[in-house]
């Protein structure tokens, strides 16, 4: 993609034709901002991209992977599977079980591509959208409602799962990615072993902007830690464009800390996949760290709470429609005789039964005991909490006592 | 103009315009507050009707909203900074603390900080963690901040003025779970300052304080405890930092009790801090110690639970009845 693609006017220059319509910045996009959002999702030069969105399948000299029939009827799967549960939080919002949901529509490839590519003993570090990487760690899809139901803050074991707590607070997790590889480097855990492990560091594009990113790969590079940076470019941080956040695409990023940087297809799973796994290797072997933007696009709102149309065209959402990510692999599998009818039957069937599975676990979900509030601040006994505990307890059988009378 | 029911968003919102319209220096500046005019549509129409220079779409960074803020302060300019909610302005709180609060001091007065940083807090809108905190005792510990916190759509209207007329810097605190609460609204008289503390309900027997956020729950709780007998006074504190304690001292020392009403929590907070004025002051006013209602000493928790751990009317007939029978 040429530079010049991404660098926008002066904004607070005045200019003669602003002055003529009055100075007043317009609601909602420029045909110019629009078409400069076309443009940038049209496969620019630097674009790692595998399977392209008509389902010509072109390997790639520098990211090889080997791909058969059963290895992309699984990422298929595994990506309508993620879509479907993700559709369902969405409906479940609507109908009040949930308080919000964050959709991931859109970025299927971008997460089931990374997310296969790691290795069991590899240690992930999410956002909040990151169910499909939830997914391939193998917490059930159903451990994530408590977030979004409001009866807990997580719902996993990390620890288990090798996947950490979602990280609300824009960037945070950077920096603890980036310590928890120092620490996989300090323990002897980067080399050629087969235990070797390396670490994966989620955010967006929005992120990028935050200091604690600057900061998280200044610590990475500092120390060559094992981390892959991998930011999922969604082209929006709730209604600010990437155009915002960087002047120049975002993988250009790597070059001023001293690592690689790739801007791969994020629709493109095999893309994802490929470099991802070269990312972790290199990693691994001691080459970290190493940075990598999944070119993708937020198809849905921000979060249920969002209302796009606010600030974006709905031609832009079509023309990534075009670019679907499951919809090439389907076609692949199609006419490269990969996959037949009774195959795509079962996954849609095994999807429907997913969401019924998430659907009812939803809506059975209890409130936590009131205990909840006074549990976990700390590691033990805290004479304050414990007080305040004791207290609110007390204060509550009051009112059963009361309701006996 | 003649009174209006308008919302607290709403009033917000006619501030902030009023405040642009009076002075070009003023800007407003945030993540989202341009085209979608803030999550919570506080500067709705503002970057439509005062062009993309006033009202800026900034980069996703807080540090840098409030270090650039400085500097454009620096430069002449009255930012208006939106926090998107609570839980997001510590990326900015180095700024804050370290620039901000201390630019005059530090050059013995050659500059001033005109700047005006706005946070939505508090809980009750069943959201995701970072939602729903109140960090208002962090800003009024520092020396060189003023923090408000409004409580209706009119004070929200007024208050927001005051904000970014005002010399200082200042923490404004929006009760975020009021923003859709309607009030009257009369934009014809400009009161004297509202960075002020004012009886809302006047009583013999308690006092009753709280600001922001916890007001309704105050003066639920007074009609309540009025309906079972009792003479309440109810106090909306306005300016968390410095404290205006004339108009509670007064109220304490004609009532003999006190109750702090506050959604924070306990320990090292603005409630503690009033009730040690109180004692400080006014002890042999008192009848009963000071009692308080706040959050607990956890972290803000899942919302499910939210209802459980912030004030309610209960928890202050509660906290009554006990200064009322000690
Ligand atoms: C420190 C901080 N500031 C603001 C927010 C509010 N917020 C939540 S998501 C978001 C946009 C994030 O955009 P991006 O990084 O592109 O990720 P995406 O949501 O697109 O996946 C913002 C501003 C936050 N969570 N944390
Ligand atoms: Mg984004």
């Amino acid at each position: 993609m040429a530079p010049e693609q991404w660098v926008e006017r002066p904004r607070y220059v005045q200019h003669a034709e602003d002055v003529a319509e009055g100075a007043g910045a317009s609601n909602v996009p420029s045909p110019d901002e629009v078409a400069r959002g076309l443009r940038a999702t049209s496969e620019g030069e630097d674009l790692i991209q595998i399977l392209s969105p008509e389902g010509v399948l072109t390997p790639h000299p520098d990211f090889p992977v080997e791909v058969t029939g059963e290895m992309l009827q699984g990422l298929y799967r595994d990506m309508v599977l993620i879509r479907r549960f993700d559709r369902e939080g969405n409906s479940l919002q609507r109908q009040g079980q949930l308080s919000i949901w964050v959709p991931l529509l859109g970025q299927e490839a971008a997460q089931i591509g990374a997310g296969r590519a790691m290795r069991p003993q590899d240690f992930a570090f999410p956002s909040y959208r990151e169910h499909g990487i939830a997914w391939c760690r193998g917490v059930d899809p159903t451990a994530l409602l408590g977030i979004f139901r409001g009866t807990d803050h997580s719902g996993w074991d990390p620890k288990e799962y090798r996947f950490h707590d979602y990280t609300i607070v824009i960037g945070n997790q950077a920096l603890n990615a980036a310590g928890y590889a120092m620490g996989q480097a300090f323990d002897g855990k980067v080399g050629d072993g087969a235990d070797a492990e390396a670490t994966i560091c989620f955010f967006g594009d929005g992120a990028t902007a935050q200091g604690d990113i600057h900061e998280g790969m200044v610590f990475a590079t500092a120390f060559d830690s094992p981390i892959v940076f991998y930011c999922q470019n969604n082209q929006w941080a709730i209604s600010e464009p990437v155009g915002k956040m960087a002047r120049l695409p975002l993988f250009r990023r790597a070059a001023g800390y001293g690592m690689p940087g790739f801007r791969v297809d994020g629709n493109d799973v095999l893309a994802c996949l490929a470099v991802t796994k070269w990312a972790l290797d290199e990693c691994r072997t001691g080459n970290g760290p190493v940075m990598i933007e999944a070119f993708t696009y937020r198809m849905d709102a921000h979060t249920t709470s969002d209302d796009p149309s606010r600030y974006r065209l709905a031609a832009e959402t079509e023309h990534w429609k075009l670019l679907d990510p499951i919809e090439r692999v389907r076609v692949h599998l199609v006419r490269e005789g990969l996959a037949d009818k009774a195959f795509f039957d079962s996954v849609d069937v095994e999807a429907d039964e997913l969401a019924a599975r998430f659907r009812d676990f939803a809506v059975n979900m209890q409130v936590p005991p009131v205990d909840r509030i006074f549990s976990n601040v700390y590691t033990g006994p805290h004479a304050e909490v414990d007080r305040q505990r004791a207290d609110y307890l007390e204060y509550l059988a009051g009112f059963e006592e009361e309701g006996a009378h | 103009m003649s009174a209006e029911s308008v919302t607290l968003a709403k009033a917000l919102n006619l501030g902030l315009r009023a405040s642009m319209e009076a002075d070009p220096k003023v800007l407003m500046m945030g993540e989202d507050v341009g085209k979608l005019g803030g999550v919570f549509r506080i500067t709705d129409g503002l970057q439509k009707d005062f062009g993309e220079h006033r009202v800026l779409d900034t980069p996703l960074a807080e540090s840098g909203i409030i270090g650039t803020a400085v500097g454009l302060a620096l430069r002449g300019y009255r930012p208006v900074c939106e926090i998107q909610f609570d839980g997001f302005v510590f990326p900015g709180f180095d700024q804050i603390i370290s620039q901000v609060a201390k630019v005059t001091y530090r050059s013995m007065g050659a500059w001033s900080m005109p700047l005006t940083v706005r946070i939505p807090y508090g809980g009750g809108i069943g959201a995701v963690e970072h939602h729903a905190e109140s960090p208002e005792a962090f800003f009024c510990h520092i020396a060189g901040l003023r923090v408000v916190a409004c409580s209706n759509p009119a004070d929200a209207y007024w208050m927001i003025q005051e904000a970014i007329d005002c010399p200082d810097p200042v923490i404004f605190f929006e009760p975020k779970r009021r923003y859709w609460e309607k009030g009257e609204l009369d934009t014809g008289v400009r009161p004297d300052s509202t960075f002020s503390t004012v009886v809302r309900r006047p009583g013999d027997d308690v006092t009753l304080i709280g600001y922001g956020a916890t007001m309704p729950v105050v003066l639920a709780a007074a009609d309540a405890a009025a309906a079972e007998g009792r003479s309440p006074e109810v106090i909306d504190l306005r300016t968390l930092s410095p404290l205006d304690l004339g108009p509670v001292l007064d109220s304490v020392r004609h009532t003999g009790r006190a109750v702090v009403v506050a959604e924070a929590p306990r320990h090292a907070s603005l409630s503690g801090e009033i009730s040690a004025r109180i004692t400080e002051e006014a002890f042999y006013s008192l009848s009963a110690p000071v009692a308080r209602v706040t959050g607990f000493d956890t972290p803000y928790p899942p919302s499910k639970l939210e209802e459980q751990y912030l004030p309610d009317l209960d928890k202050v007939l509660h906290a009554v009845d006990r200064v009322m029978d000690f």
